[in-house]
Formats: C-alpha cells, structure tokens, sequence
C-alpha cells in the first residue's frame, strides 16, 4: 500500500505508489519563528544524511512572483486572493514536493495547506469551501504547529521586524492602527489553527522557549519520523 | 472578501445574469452580442463578461500557457483564480445595483474541459461554488463536424491547450483538437439535466437561434425594473432633486 495519500481526489496523474520520501510541515502564526527553525533543521537533516527540499508560499516558478505583486498592489478579492495562493500551492505541489518526494527527499515546508485555510476562513471564506478546494493536496507525515500565545507573539514582533502590513491583516480594517489590527488579526489566525489541532492531527510545538530549546523539540519529533528505527533504539525498545 | 461568502444559488440580487456556453464555432458569441445590443436598445443596462481579468492573473495564464507550463491542476486553479476576480469585480457588483450581466462562457466551460483533462468532477465543481447561479445558462449544442469546419476554416491557428495537446491525444492539431472537442460536447451533454442549462440548437439560422434566445430573456426579465440609462445631464438635475 502507498504509503501517502491524499485528502480527497488528488491531481490527475499522479501514482502515489511512487511517492517515497517524507514530508514534515512547519505551521504557525507570523513571527513564531519557523524560517529560522526550517534553514536550522535543513542543515541537521542534511549533516545526518537526508536529502532535502525546503519550500514556502509564494515561491512558485508559474505564480510566484505575481502574487507577490497581488499583494503589494492589494487590489484583487479575497476569493481571487484565495485561488492565487492555491495555484501558486498547486505548482510547488505537483512540480517540486512531489517528484522530490519520488525521489526520497525529506520535503521541510514553510506552511502548508492550513495556513493558506487560516488566512482565507479569518477573511470570510467558507470553511467546508477552502477546505474542499485544498482537498487535492498530500496528507504530511507531520504538521508541527508551532504555538505562541498572543502576548509572546507581540513580544518577539515588536522585537524583530514590527508589523508587516499583511500580517496585521491591514486589509480587514479591523483596529485603529497596525498594533490593533495585528492583535485582533493574529488572535483570529491563532483560534483557526487551534480549530485544527484535533481535525488535522497536528503536534503542537511550544514556541516560547529559547531557539534551543525549541531545535531539540523539534528535531525529536523530525527524527520519529525521519528515522523511525533509531529514534525507536534510543527510547525504552525492549527487543 | 466580503464579511461572509455566498454560495452558488444562495447570492439574492435584483439584477439578472444571462451566460452564453459551447464549443468554439458555436456561434454563442454572435448570439451573445446580439442579446446585448437588443437589451440596450429595450434600455435595460447590460454589462458584458468574458474570460479575461486583472493583468496579474492574465499574466500568469498566459505565460504558463505559452511556456507550457501548465498542469491539468493548475490550469484549472489559474482559471478558476482569473474567474473569481470577474465574480468579484464585473459580475456581483453589477448584479446587486440591479443591471443585466452577459457573460461569454461561465463555469461550466471549466467543468468540462477541467474534467476532460482528469480533474475530478466533484473537485472542481466545488472549486467554483462561490460563483453565482446565472438567471438562464445558454447552451449551444453543435455537431462537432459543423463547429471543427467553422474553426478549421476561418480564424487564426489554433492553440496548443485549446487543441488540447497537452493531453497526447494525437500529434497532429487538429485531429487533436477534434478529438478534444469531441470529449467536451460529451462534458456539456451531461451538464444540461445537472444544472438545467437551454439547449439553443446552433445549426438553425442565426435569426432563429436570436428569436427564441429573446424569448426565454424577455421571460425571466418580468419583474426587472428597466433601468433608463442616465446621461450625465440627467445626473446633474439629480444632484439638484429634494431628497426622498
């Protein structure tokens, strides 16, 4: 049996059969740190030997750079809005994830389906809609949702880059200003993504350690998965 | 986005939307021009749609068309993409100050060429649920012989994807494009009971095909106030009028 699968009807011609390699999503609000941890965590898995393809929104040869400019011109709706994000997923989907996982990469991603879901549902879209529409995509090995409760989430903001005007989802009109908009817009993105949890089996990460900290957590859910014999020989295995 | 999205038959709008939907060579377009110039000379105001949006997304399609880039998933998803900028830029809001919105090809050209690639039904009929039921879906049904003469005969090349070379049916173009077409008259077929579409029959003379079109709308416009068209003279002695 094929080891992956997907959560409805996947894209035409595609033999899951193939498909051998891993697939590790990395999920979170903005400004939990998951950049820093993805280009962390692609240098150990390659020390240890892996193959590995790292990925992102926006970075599609087909759509990529067009919707980047969408959203610095903000002039298209929330269901253009939408559907460009999934063409620009369905690109990186079918042209990068999938032959790398054919050819036995571990495939690391920078969000994945659910925040795309996330963003879209706070702006209005019908769940089952969004849902339905990103049921062609490949199930992951493992979302490690990396969780900042609001009040740490505007610690490390203010102290690192300040708010983004998307991030504060600007486009909402939901504060007085881009402090507001942000607390309100990121408190709504972090209820979608609790919402979650349970539906998509997603391992919760704490994210307010120190970078360390959190490394090694996340290496040791990696390795479970990654290498499952030697995570397996390390723990209380009695064979 | 609006504050909550509406879904297909749920939007309520005083205005009407006609599309027009078929084989290229069917002769929808014609029919469709037709029906526009005649509702604006009956002084309803009509708006017409075709596939073709914000320069953004165009960009995308047509580069990924001309690079063939294109999978049968993202072909589907940029149109899909490119549509819902028309329903939220030339269709409901047209639609809710009360006019008459004329689309050439709506989402049932998707699902038949999206499915006839392999997408699956289901999917992508999902995919445009937000898109707004039409008043009256014209088809035009026409033998494929007659429309594969029309388009053989006149016009400029036919395209790689609308051949649908892309799915390797043959090398020659147009036995491609037969073949391709072939397939999508056997999608539309199966869509006029599902989503009840009127069957125009595209071999009867173009005066034929206009009269019974004309009928059906003058139909389903009972109820439609007919919105004068204000010149900018009536405006100014508007602007002048005591409120109501």
């Amino acid at each position: 049996m094929a080891r992956f699968s997907f959560f409805g009807e996947g894209p035409p011609g595609i033999d899951l059969d193939e498909l051998k390699g891993k697939m590790i999503v990395l999920e979170g609000t903005d400004g939990v740190g998951r950049s820093t941890h993805v280009s962390l965590l692609k240098q150990w898995l390659e020390n240890n030997g892996h193959a590995v393809l790292d990925t992102g929104m926006t970075r599609s040869a087909l759509a990529g750079k067009r919707l980047r400019q969408a959203k610095e011109g903000h002039t298209l709706g929330g269901v253009t809005m939408s559907l460009f994000y999934t063409t620009d997923f369905a690109d990186r989907l079918e042209n990068e994830m999938i032959p790398a996982l054919r050819a036995g990469f571990v495939v690391l991603t920078d969000r994945y389906i659910y925040s795309l879901m996330a963003r879209s549902i706070v702006r209005g879209a019908d769940p089952e809609w969004i849902a339905n529409v990103f049921s062609f995509a490949l199930k992951p090995d493992a979302v490690l949702y990396m969780r900042l409760n609001i009040d740490d989430l505007i610690t490390r903001v203010i102290q690192t880059k300040g708010f983004d005007y998307w991030e504060s989802g600007m486009d909402l009109h939901l504060g007085a200003d881009r402090y507001d908009s942000f607390v309100e817009y990121q408190k709504r993105l972090l209820a979608q993504f609790d919402s979650m949890v349970e539906s998509y089996g997603f391992e919760v990460v704490d994210a307010s350690g120190s970078i360390e900290e959190v490394f090694d957590d996340l290496k040791r859910r990696i390795a479970r998965v990654v290498e499952p014999e030697r995570a397996l020989g390390s723990g209380k295995s009695k064979k | 986005m609006p504050a909550s999205m509406k879904m297909y038959g749920k939007h309520r709008f005083p205005g009407r939307l006609f599309i027009v939907e078929g084989i290229d060579g069917s002769g929808k377009s014609t029919q469709l021009s037709l029906l526009h110039k005649w509702l604006e000379s009956e002084g309803y105001v009509a708006s017409f749609s075709e596939w073709n949006s914000s320069p953004l997304v165009r960009d995308v399609t047509k580069r990924g068309k001309k690079k063939k880039m294109l999978t049968p998933m993202t072909f589907s998803l940029i149109h899909a993409t490119d549509f819902a900028d028309r329903t939220e830029h030339d269709i409901i809001p047209p639609l809710k100050a009360g006019a008459v919105v004329l689309a050439d090809r709506y989402i049932f050209t998707a699902f038949a060429r999206d499915v006839v690639r392999g997408v699956h039904p289901d999917w992508v009929r999902s995919l445009y649920g937000f898109a707004v039921k039409p008043t009256v879906a014209f088809y035009f049904r026409t033998p494929l012989d007659v429309a594969t003469k029309r388009i053989l005969g006149g016009r400029d090349a036919i395209k790689y994807y609308e051949a649908g070379m892309d799915l390797d049916l043959s090398d020659d173009l147009e036995e491609s494009f037969r073949i391709f077409q072939g397939r999508i008259i056997e999608e539309y077929e199966k869509m006029v009971e599902e989503f009840g579409l009127v069957v125009i029959d595209a071999t009867l003379s173009i005066e034929e095909q206009q009269a019974e079109m004309r009928r059906i709308v003058t139909e389903a416009l009972t109820g439609t106030k007919k919105t004068r068209v204000r010149r900018w003279l009536d405006l100014a002695s508007l602007g002048k009028a005591p409120q109501e």
